[in-house]
């Protein structure tokens, strides 16, 4: 692994972010971009498998009949104020301000958990309703696509959780800015696949 | 309860199915036993814990992945000479055709999944950081978990022999018959966890070593100074990123279907199977060349070892290798032409398939204008390199090409034409690349020589016997012969040319036995190289002792051009480091929670193969508690002191 000679040399470069100031940070700063990579086509695979099954309903809901727009609003709000309050969170890591990124770690955790709920309530009530993933193929697709999505958020939410408990033993240092500013690049990478399900599935699933 | 025993065991333990299974019970039973009493009674459960089930060690890792790659092509072998022998007579019923659905599927499985694949990353872990100059790969721990990620999921695919019985819908396993509602019980259930926690080893395999080649070269190496098996396996891992999350959804979807009753690939309730064809290739299709461009890299080195030459046109090799990954993703629906998508769509696919003979045939000639003049030393490797040429172009590409002319396809689909083409590309090409990479790196690992002279029959064996096992294939499926049927009637001229390819079976058979008694001669017969460098090569790995010391490089060396050591020896460049002297390197704990939490992801595995989810919810919890205890861990570094580095380098005559 990296030599001492290596992670000294790049030590005290003022201008480069606290994270990536060791080799092991930079490494696996990059190591999580590429993985995301893989992540953007996991998602492009299940919202091909959506857009493919839309239409196969067999007799049941239809997406029209489905989508509760007050609901995935609402939703939709929640995840993009909390990829906002995490922002903010990395901004107050970037001023060493740790009491800031506790502070808006949690704000943004309880967004999270906000959505969660609210994700939760929908799927309850549609399959309650009798929408249940065994009723179609375009019901099996809606939720493994947007469960899939949810069960990121809630890993999301532990993560956090973890590097926020992280933060407030060790304050903010060479490893614990890296796991903030890694577990933020995942949240918002989390917004942009609920940007794309709010506009492919719920939107265009109220006109088509 | 004597009676629920007793349902458990015609059910689960397949009592009922016969001596095969008998045999097969008592065989692991007694090599179970013959290993817990070898290490009890040698004391070496300490040895293998410390040294193998913990280490993060990247040449441990890539030993590893080899020796379970060895064991899965015994597996895989035996299960072909079993369809071999069935097929060797007409109206043969020595296999049930239920059987014998189950051994093709696990053939092709095995063979693709856990024998290629781990024998191309164990050489990768191998090779990649020693011919970079780095001192171990990007993220240890995670390449620990990948590792035994494969190891356990080729485990509980290989367990389905036994336990609840092999799948039997073929290595592609295609909807709908693979639905619950026409093949229930746990065998499909087995292939899709092994292949997922499998699958999912390898995408951060794919992580590992991007990360690693792009970050961690030593000073002075740029991309175009890379060995070309190091381009080999950068293009690699892009595939691997960008095509098994493809696998990773389908699994999934496939399993949603069978335990959760679903509608993605069902006939009813608005299921599309065809669906699954797509996804499934968008992944497959990429997978075949994951598996034959680390074999290109390996002849790359090989032959411009072996011909003392540097490598014919290192750029377009790059390129073309980059010209066949993009391709990769355009060609999937020449898997099923016969779907019927249509002559533009069709046509699309044929073209595009077509255009991957060019970037190859490209990298062909290269290799050829590498020996051109050359002074060719045909050493095993060398051999092996000679062997692919024209197996892998003549019936491997030739009749790639043909396949992709989409309408012959829909005479040559699914018949023995196909089954000798992908065998003539996977075996001509990867297979002969991994065993030659295998010699021309055994001493590296080792630090002796495999035997030449064995070697050699060995080689004979195997490739001869290859020849007459496919070369007659081509033939059965002109006249006809059907891949995956389980036996054939008399007066259809078919038997002549199966009762000859089981004879070259057989051969290969013979080829691998002897390849084992090389190993097993070499062992108890080694000769200590210590030169570090038995073949004068060319690259950087060479310029170690063998087997190289923990820390790889003791000093980071500065890099001047492709082949450095090769010119360091001619006195061309000049050896220097980026130390001035030997400091104390940092180097990554061993652990053994890798091993525990791929134990954890075995046991999710085998909950959804019975839907016994108390099992899947124990192994999740363990998996999350030891993810969580990994996160609050900050010191899984130690430094190995100067003091101690100068020791073993003197020891090992470096100093």
């Amino acid at each position: 692994m990296a030599s001492i000679a290596q992670e000294t040399s790049s030590m005290h470069e003022h201008d480069v972010p606290l994270e990536l100031t060791t080799e092991d940070g930079s490494l696996r700063i990059l190591g999580f971009w590429i993985f995301l990579a893989a992540e953007v086509i996991l998602f492009s695979c299940l919202f091909a498998t959506y857009i493919v099954m839309h239409g196969m309903t067999s007799g049941g809901p239809t997406s029209k009949a489905l989508y509760d727009v007050p609901g995935f609003t609402l939703e939709t709000f929640f995840l993009l104020t909390s990829s906002f309050t995490c922002g903010i969170a990395t901004y107050e890591m970037r001023r060493g301000n740790k009491r800031g990124v506790i502070a808006w770690m949690l704000i943004t955790i309880a967004f999270g958990l906000g959505f969660l709920g609210l994700e939760i309530k929908e799927f309850v009530t549609d399959a309650l309703a009798g929408a249940t993933m065994q009723r179609s193929g375009f019901l099996s697709a809606f939720f493994t696509l947007v469960g899939t999505h949810g069960l990121h958020v809630t890993m999301g939410i532990f993560w956090m959780a973890s590097v926020v408990i992280q933060i407030a033993i060790r304050g903010i240092d060479t490893m614990t800015s890296r796991k903030m500013f890694i577990v933020g690049l995942y949240w918002h990478f989390l917004d942009v696949v609920w940007i794309f399900i709010f506009t492919v599935v719920y939107l265009t699933g109220k006109v088509l | 309860m004597m009676h629920q025993l007793v349902h458990f065991g015609d059910t689960f333990l397949m009592w009922k199915e016969g001596p095969m299974i008998w045999g097969s019970d008592v065989l692991i039973g007694l090599t179970s036993v013959g290993i817990v009493f070898f290490l009890l009674y040698f004391k070496k459960v300490k040895w293998l814990w410390t040294e193998w089930l913990t280490t993060v060690d990247h040449k441990k890792i890539g030993i590893m992945y080899i020796l379970a790659a060895l064991l899965m092509l015994f597996r895989g072998g035996t299960d072909a000479l079993l369809m071999r022998s069935q097929l060797a007579f007409p109206n043969e019923h020595f296999l049930t055709a239920q059987h014998y659905d189950q051994i093709f599927t696990t053939h092709g499985t095995i063979m693709i999944l856990f024998m290629a694949m781990p024998f191309v990353i164990g050489l990768m872990n191998i090779a990649v950081p020693l011919m970079i100059g780095a001192r171990d790969v990007a993220f240890p721990y995670l390449n620990a978990i990948s590792f035994w990620m494969f190891f356990f999921g080729a485990m509980l695919f290989n367990l389905s022999f036994v336990l609840g019985g092999s799948p039997d819908g073929g290595w592609t396993s295609y909807p709908p018959y693979v639905e619950q509602m026409f093949d229930p019980g746990p065998g499909e259930n087995y292939y899709i966890m092994g292949l997922q926690i499998a699958g999912i080893g390898t995408i951060a395999t794919g992580v590992n070593f991007l990360v690693t080649i792009l970050k961690m070269r030593a000073p002075g190496m740029t991309l175009m100074k890379m060995p070309m098996f190091v381009w080999s396996i950068l293009i690699t891992s892009a595939l691997i990123l960008f095509a098994f999350p493809a696998l990773t959804v389908v699994l999934a979807q496939l399993l949603i279907d069978r335990v959760a009753g679903a509608h993605f690939f069902t006939t009813t309730g608005g299921g599309m199977p065809m669906m699954y064809i797509n996804e499934f290739w968008i992944w497959g299709h990429p997978e075949v060349y994951i598996v034959i461009l680390p074999a290109f890299g390996v002849f790359s080195e090989v032959v411009s070892t072996f011909a003392s030459k540097r490598l014919f046109g290192y750029s377009a090799m790059v390129a073309s290798m980059v010209g066949i990954t993009v391709l990769s993703f355009g060609v999937w629906v020449h898997h099923f032409f016969t779907m019927g998508a249509g002559a533009a769509v069709n046509s699309f696919f044929g073209i595009s398939t077509m255009a991957i003979a060019i970037p190859t045939g490209v990298k062909v000639f290269n290799w050829l204008s590498t020996m051109w003049k050359g002074r060719i030393r045909f050493t095993l490797p060398m051999m092996w390199t000679s062997a692919f040429i024209p197996c892998f172009v003549l019936g491997g590409g030739v009749t790639g090409v043909m396949l992709a002319v989409a309408p012959a396809d829909y005479q040559f689909h699914n018949s023995y034409f196909l089954i000798a083409h992908f065998h003539y590309t996977l075996i001509g090409g990867t297979v002969f690349g991994m065993l030659a990479g295998l010699t021309y790196w055994w001493p590296k690992m080792f630090g002796f020589q495999l035997d030449e002279r064995r070697g050699r029959w060995a080689f004979w064996w195997f490739v001869i016997g290859f020849n007459v096992c496919f070369l007659p294939q081509f033939l059965l499926g002109m006249m006809g012969m059907t891949r995956r049927m389980y036996t054939y009637p008399t007066g259809l001229g078919w038997w002549i040319p199966n009762l000859i390819s089981t004879v070259g079976g057989f051969m290969m058979g013979v080829g691998f036995l002897l390849l084992v008694y090389q190993i097993v001669w070499s062992i108890l017969h080694q000769q200590k190289d210590l030169t570090g460098d038995p073949w004068d090569a060319r690259t950087l790995e060479w310029s170690l002792p063998s087997p190289a010391p923990e820390y790889n490089f003791a000093r980071t060396p500065v890099i001047h051009g492709r082949d450095e050591w090769w010119y360091i020896k001619r006195g061309k460049f000049k050896q220097e480091f980026v130390e001035p002297d030997i400091r104390p390197i940092h180097m990554p704990n061993s652990t053994g929670r890798p091993f525990l939490l791929a134990l954890c992801m075995f046991l999710v595995g085998f909950g959804f193969v019975f839907e016994w989810y108390v099992f899947v919810a124990l192994g999740l919890a363990g998996v999350l508690a030891l993810m969580i205890r990994r996160s609050f861990e900050f010191d899984y570094y130690h430094y190995i002191p100067a003091l101690e580095i100068r020791q073993t380098e003197e020891a090992l005559g470096r100093l």
